[in-house]
């Protein structure tokens, strides 16, 4: 009885080893087979992405709040440790800024007077809808992150996506209660700017490091380390305006820009609704979306 | 009729184990952890876990699973879908087929390997992101990225064999 199941084991351990080698092959048949269908139709994969990614969303909002708990009790210690400088510094601050206040004030009922004059089309209204960082990214050739807006939120394909201190990506998937952002300095990321001092246009090219560079910039341009970028609002898309970041250098290997958003310490993203009658519109008279 | 509910009830539980573990340990990997200079980085929790038993106990991390756990890493990260389920993939069959060597072979030829094997995996990732991309992206976060996987391992392995034990001891 003991050899009999010896021989077969004997003869079935090949079997089951060739049926291991097989399931092994398939699969790997099956990975192609969604490179390939990622490639030609991202539709399908974007909708089951979003669909797995919402799943996990409220997982996720959970356990991202003690981490940015604990952060913020990191940040008191070192905010606490420069007190003394950190005060003098905003002395100083608040005295500059109360001069720009009212240089604002002046220009703003300035501005206000001209456009009257002229009759000028106001720009159209931005709505903002706020949301939590809850996702980073899970690998090395991707910048991107998930927050808690969704479609049920108006968290909408393309919207722009801002911090307190700028211009951060835009939101790339949505999915009911999630959206992923794609961040401007990720490889895939095109976003239309301006120069601020020079008003030459230029696309922000991401490239998976922290400085992402400009394309498309005119060849004898006098953009200099120091100069503004903003978005453009060419397209439609983003309002025009928003603050992205400085150039950090400018030479005859292209123009790196520093973006004003550190993503290291982004907790909330406010999205921005930005309705552009008319051209979005479809026949029917409704936005698509 | 009831205990061999109960007893199948078990063996499923106990099959689904180091998957669910392994899932958990993904979607750990992108909560945001804000620490200046190193939100890009994410160490690789499927690779872990999918050298770790398919050197240990392949039979409990089946190649299907392999796959999901695949498919998931990549919805998570954002990365282009099949790329990341290749590479677990090619790594499980080498590291199957190899195990025999390794048997009873001391836990800082295990780490070595699997330094081997991230290293490995790292540089493919990056050739076929370069090859998708169409362009040559920077190495740098995949170095990075692999020495701190490859430096998480003993602490990741630990609790994989604590789980393991668990496992057998309720054989």
């Amino acid at each position: 009885m003991k050899s009999h199941a010896g021989s077969m084991l004997r003869f079935a351990s090949p079997l089951k080893a060739w049926s291991q080698r097989f399931t092994l092959a398939l699969l790997i048949g099956a990975s192609v087979a969604l490179m390939l269908l990622d490639r030609a139709d991202s539709i399908i994969i974007e909708r089951t992405r979003a669909a797995v990614v919402d799943a996990i969303s409220p997982i996720l909002d959970v356990l991202s709040r003690p981490v940015s708990g604990a952060a913020e009790i990191l940040e008191n210690v070192g905010e606490l440790a420069n007190l003394r400088e950190e005060n003098a510094r905003l002395r100083e601050d608040r005295a500059r800024l109360l001069q720009w206040q009212s240089v604002a004030r002046e220009l703003d009922a300035q501005n206000q007077a001209l456009r009257e004059l002229l009759n000028l089309v106001p720009d159209p209204r931005a709505r903002f809808i706020s949301a939590r960082v809850i996702g980073n990214t899970a690998g090395p050739f991707v910048r991107s992150a998930l927050v808690t807006a969704g479609y049920r939120d108006g968290a909408r394909k393309g919207q722009a996506v801002m911090t307190g201190e700028g211009f951060a990506g835009r939101v790339s998937e949505v999915g009911r209660r999630s959206a992923r952002i794609l961040l401007l300095t990720d490889i895939n990321s095109r976003i239309p700017v301006l120069v601020e001092r020079t008003r030459e246009r230029a696309v922000l090219a991401g490239d998976n490091t922290n400085s992402p560079h400009l394309l498309y910039l005119p060849p004898n341009s006098g953009t200099t380390p120091g100069d503004r970028i903003v978005t453009s609002g060419h397209g439609g898309i983003f309002p025009p305006g928003l603050p992205v970041g400085v150039v950090s250098s400018a030479g005859e290997d292209g123009v790196s820009v520093q973006p004003f958003v550190d993503w290291s310490r982004v907790e909330y993203v406010r999205l921005v609704d930005y309705e552009l009658p008319g051209i979005l519109l479809s026949p029917s008279g409704h936005r698509p979306d | 009729m009831k205990s061999s509910l109960w007893h199948h009830l078990d063996l499923v539980a106990r099959t689904l184990w180091p998957f669910t573990l392994t899932v958990l340990l993904l979607i750990l990997g992108i909560v945001p952890l804000q620490i200046p200079h190193l939100a890009p980085v994410s160490p690789g929790f499927a690779l872990i876990s999918v050298y770790y038993w398919a050197l240990h106990r392949p039979t409990i991390l089946p190649a299907p699973a392999v796959f999901l756990v695949g498919v998931l890493n990549d919805f998570f990260g954002d990365a282009p879908v099949g790329v990341g389920v290749l590479v677990l993939l090619i790594v499980y069959g080498i590291i199957v087929s190899q195990r025999r060597n390794f048997l009873g072979a001391p836990f800082a030829l295990v780490w070595l390997g699997f330094a081997a094997v991230a290293a490995g995996a790292a540089f493919a990732a990056w050739v076929i992101s370069s090859l998708l991309f169409g362009t040559v992206v920077d190495p740098r976060p995949a170095i990075f990225d692999c020495l701190l996987t490859v430096g998480l391992y003993p602490a990741v392995a630990h609790l994989f064999a604590r789980a393991q034990r668990g496992l057998s001891r309720r054989d």
